[in-house]
């Protein structure tokens, strides 16, 4: 029981969640938010509390140190967006639905903790598919909205798709090696054709999900078109689970072709990087803009798992860490003044210093994370994935990713030059930001800060991960 | 704790102080009470600094303080000083406490002003006691990232697109610095052992050659874009013209320095025996930058433009002088640092303050000013000598000594050098005069001048504490020059010992 405890947990604050929504009258529904927010918080707090580790259903099922502390990463970046989603929940048209968007949103995170925990391919693939059907359902949540109901349309074919190459790829691997479990395909798992053939197609439906170049075309649109919450759910916590899940996968079953995943990887980092960033220039919506930055932060995190050491591992799972609060700030921002004022493009925030001095800070200091600028954590991220690559020899790679991280700083600098340097004649005018979306701003900038300057997060982080197999 | 943690502090302070103070003048007295703390720190670790010298304290790095960070990448929080961080701590405190009062009369968003010009000089200050790599490129990085907002919010003309450039122009050259120094990093320890960023520890271990060939030419341009290295000086002119006077001061005085001293510091120091092989290249470089630099000078009609080339030309021959790689040039290297960093402060806040009551900076339209300011015209005159180096200021001491340092080479291509870049001191001479005499003298072109006032009390304060110190160092230079020899003389040995000795 304890060993599944994240998961059970989870489970058990959804069915509360279900009965509430049941049994509560239509005039005292916005108290779920409260009370949905109060859970997860004791949920996330529970999670820290240490456990027992282990496996179960045979090996299906695995418990070990690095799966809970990545189950709690989530369980913040997720608890974050809780929070920020309450001023938007709020709203008239949305009333109804506040359950029902918890209920959804729990049920991809338990999607996610299931696939950390997997022990075979069949455990992972339902993992996958729990954290990634409901997420189209979220996509679609304003569902008068055009847009809203593309990004849906578009979210749930685009991983059905990727799903299904998933599959394909996982079908050869059985095929040539004979069972699913982790334990035994990594020995038998020596890189004939078909294997590698299965890979290839594994990896691409992976790269579905993180959104690398060239199978990043969906993300764009989805992250435009769903409600900004979600968005920022799926560039952030989505994201994450599947990179840990990949990292772990790459350096566990895969081990056997580290070389023949680390060429292509050095390629796909390239590719990735490089066109994110050429594209967020062009971006004029905000929305479209941070998609493909976060495009390109996906990037920047395989730059870790091409180190192949225990350190590269850490720098992977510190990055997604610091990723987190940086993308969940300015995402939270994002989300304040769309809410409020509608407004989602750069222009719209010519001059927003003058009239909301602190959502522009939040905002500046978000974007300099992301851009990797000291003292915020991002520069230590970035640093310490630079430094995973160069470990490995990687000097190339390496420069041509910290001369891309020039090009993000210049359109990162775009906005804050919108925000600080414009001046307009009708600028946003002053927000005055509720409870719940002041809370979410302030554990963003205090993660932002906390987590670069004392480094007892990394060496945890450190103390926990391993290298290549 | 190593009271040298108070150069950080403080300005931390200085900034929670800012932050709650409520009225305009309450975030000025803040602000000027920290700078002058910090002033007085400064002088009182001079002090301290020659005594402990004096005792016969031969350590190399004194006042050290080393506290482990991230213990798994083994980097540290490693803090001291030797002569050279000594002289440009009190380079930038001058500055910094100078540009204070030559900002007094900013009014659009005073506390977001005064907040980044002082996060700017933190950054400063952390970058000169820093001797573990990590932090070092940490703090200048913070040094130079408010810059943006600061041209960029208080500049005047094209100061969106001159913010742009100059941000990204010198992140470009971090980004080849942060590549450089992962590169010194993994090579920290060829014969084993737990890898480093100690400062003091690299410089210890032979990084074998392939290795410094590589990563040489990255960390030298890498600072040398700060220091203004041609053809990667091109941010300077329009990045001076368009930011406030008190970035200016800043920025030229002190920020433009941390590329020489790190070009000093870490690439000639940390990898010297490609040092001296690639030294012919930037020596052309650098000595085209100094020509170029002043001979830009003569063209331009902007005061500010004037200077800014000016400082491309003074900033060259610090790299030059560093590429010399003997005592007595390196020496004229760092006495030229704070020497043009304190003068060329001075011109900016001069030319500050002229724009500020003309309205004008092209020298076309000035004429006749020392009649109607004659304190400001004078200050002005004396920054243009020691500009150009007349025996009895900074510059004289500093250019001479760089010249005859570099002349010590004997082969023909150093002497070449050496001739052409002494050359630069009779251009500067014409520019400098020129501009005086248009400036200064003559009739009053623009009846408007007549009703100008002189400089008010907090122009004094600033420009005063400037000429104080150009003239101390022209007059006692002895003082600082032994500092700062006691402090190379370990990077000289470790530099001779790299390579072949250059006579």
């Amino acid at each position: 029981m304890l060993i599944m405890r994240h998961e059970l947990l989870l489970i058990a604050i959804t069915v509360i969640l279900l009965l509430v929504e049941i049994f509560l009258p239509a005039d005292k529904k916005h108290n779920v938010i409260t009370a949905a927010i109060l859970l997860m918080t004791a949920v996330l707090i529970l999670g820290f509390i240490p456990g027992p580790t282990g496996i179960l259903f045979g090996g299906m099922y695995q418990t070990t140190a690095l799966t809970l502390m990545l189950k709690n990463i989530l369980n913040i970046g997720a608890l974050i967006v809780m929070i920020q989603s309450a001023d938007w929940l709020r709203k008239p048209e949305n009333k109804e639905k506040i359950s029902e968007y918890y209920i959804l949103m729990l049920s991809t995170l338990i999607g996610m903790q299931y696939m950390i925990s997997s022990g075979d391919f069949l455990m992972f693939y339902l993992g996958l598919e729990l954290a990634t059907i409901p997420l189209a359902a979220l996509a679609a949540f304003e569902r008068f909205k055009e847009k809203s109901a593309e990004a849906g349309v578009k979210l749930i074919f685009s991983s059905a798709l990727s799903s299904g190459i998933l599959l394909y790829g996982l079908s050869m691997v059985y095929g040539t090696t004979g069972t699913l479990y982790f334990a035994e395909v990594g020995p038998a798992f020596t890189g004939t054709p078909l294997q590698v053939l299965g890979f290839i197609f594994f990896f691409a439906g992976m790269a579905f999900k993180i959104s690398l170049v060239p199978f990043h075309l969906w993300t764009a649109d989805v992250y435009e078109g769903a409600p900004v919450n979600i968005t920022s759910y799926l560039s952030v916590v989505s994201k994450g689970a599947a990179a840990f899940i990949l990292t772990i996968l790459l350096f566990t079953v895969f081990s056997k072709i580290a070389l023949m995943w680390s060429n292509m990887l050095y390629i796909i980092i390239i590719l990735t990087i490089t066109l994110g960033n050429l594209f967020a220039i062009r971006q004029q919506n905000l929305k479209r803009f941070l998609a493909f930055s976060s495009i390109a932060q996906a990037g920047f995190i395989l730059l870790g798992i091409i180190g192949q050491s225990q350190y590269g591992m850490a720098t992977v799972i510190y990055f997604v860490l610091v990723y987190i609060f940086s993308n969940l700030g300015a995402f939270g921002v994002v989300a304040i003044i769309s809410n409020r004022t509608g407004f989602e493009t750069i222009n719209d925030y010519d001059g927003l210093y003058r009239t909301n001095p602190r959502l522009a800070m939040v905002m500046m200091l978000s974007l300099f994370s992301l851009a990797g600028i000291p003292p915020v954590a991002g520069f230590f991220g970035k640093f310490f994935l630079f430094a995973a690559a160069a470990n490995h020899g990687l000097y190339i790679l390496v420069l041509i990713a910290i001369i891309n991280t020039i090009i993000s700083l210049y359109y990162y600098l775009l906005v804050i030059k919108a925000m600080f340097l414009n001046r307009s004649d009708r600028p946003i005018p002053k927000i005055k930001s509720d409870f719940y979306s002041s809370l979410g701003l302030i554990l963003c900038l205090a993660g932002i800060f906390a987590i670069g300057i004392f480094s007892a997060v990394f060496e945890m982080i450190n103390g926990l991960s391993f290298g290549l197999y | 704790m190593s009271f040298l943690l108070l150069f950080i502090v403080i300005p931390v302070l200085t900034v929670i102080g800012i932050f709650f103070s409520k009225t305009h003048m309450q975030v000025k007295w803040t602000a000027v009470v920290g700078m002058s703390c910090q002033l007085i720190l400064a002088g009182f670790l001079i002090y301290l600094f020659l005594a402990a010298r004096a005792a016969g304290n031969t350590a190399e790095i004194l006042f050290s303080q080393d506290m482990v960070w991230y213990k798994n990448l083994n980097i540290h929080f490693f803090i001291g000083v030797d002569g050279v961080s000594v002289a440009m701590i009190g380079l930038t405190s001058i500055v910094i406490f100078a540009g204070i009062f030559a900002s007094w009369d900013v009014t659009d968003l005073p506390r977001e002003f005064f907040t980044s010009l002082i996060l700017l000089a933190a950054g400063v200050f952390g970058f000169f006691i820093s001797l573990d790599l990590f932090t070092l490129f940490l703090f200048y990085e913070i040094a130079v990232i408010p810059m943006y907002l600061l041209i960029g919010i208080w500049g005047s003309g094209p100061r969106h697109y001159s913010a742009m450039k100059l941000t990204l122009m010198l992140m470009g050259g971090s980004a080849l610095i942060m590549l450089g120094l992962l590169g010194l990093y993994f090579n920290s320890a060829p014969g084993g052992g737990p890898l480093t960023f100690n400062l003091i520890q690299i410089s210890k271990v032979a990084i074998p050659m392939p290795a410094q060939r590589f990563f040489f030419p990255f960390l030298f341009i890498g600072f040398g874009v700060l220091g203004a290295l041609f053809p990667f000086h091109t941010w300077s002119p329009d990045g001076h013209a368009s930011a406030p006077t008190a970035v200016s001061m800043l920025h030229a005085g002190v920020l433009m320095k941390l590329g020489g001293y790190g070009c000093y510091r870490v690439a000639v120091f940390l990898l010297p025996g490609a040092a001296h092989e690639m030294a012919w290249i930037f020596l052309i470089l650098t000595t085209i930058g100094v020509i170029y630099g002043a001979f830009g000078a003569i063209w331009q009609k902007d005061l500010k433009y004037i200077n800014a080339y000016s400082s491309v030309s003074h900033c060259a021959l610090v790299l030059f002088a560093v590429l010399m790689m003997n005592q007595t040039a390196m020496n004229g290297a760092i006495m030229q640092m704070i020497s043009h960093g304190i003068m060329t402060a001075l011109f900016f806040a001069l030319i500050g303050m002229i724009y500020g009551r003309t309205h004008t900076r092209l020298i076309n339209e000035m004429g006749g000013l020392m009649k109607v300011m004659p304190f400001l015209g004078v200050a002005y005159v004396i920054g243009g000598l020691a500009s150009l180096g007349l025996p009895g200021f900074s510059g004289f001491v500093a250019e001479m000594t760089i010249f005859v340092g570099s002349f010590q080479h004997n082969d023909v291509f150093h002497r070449v050098c050496t001739i052409i870049a002494a050359s630069s001191i009779v251009v500067t001479a014409v520019y400098i005069l020129r501009v005086v005499g248009i400036l200064l003298l003559g009739k009053i072109k623009n009846p408007e001048f007549n009703h100008i006032i002189d400089a008010k009390w907090f122009d004094r304060m600033s420009v005063v504490t400037l000429i104080l110190g150009i003239t101390a160092i022209g007059m006692a230079p002895l003082w600082l020059s032994d500092m700062i020899n006691n402090g190379l003389v370990p990077v000289m040995q470790r530099i001779l010992l790299a390579g072949p000795i250059l006579h």
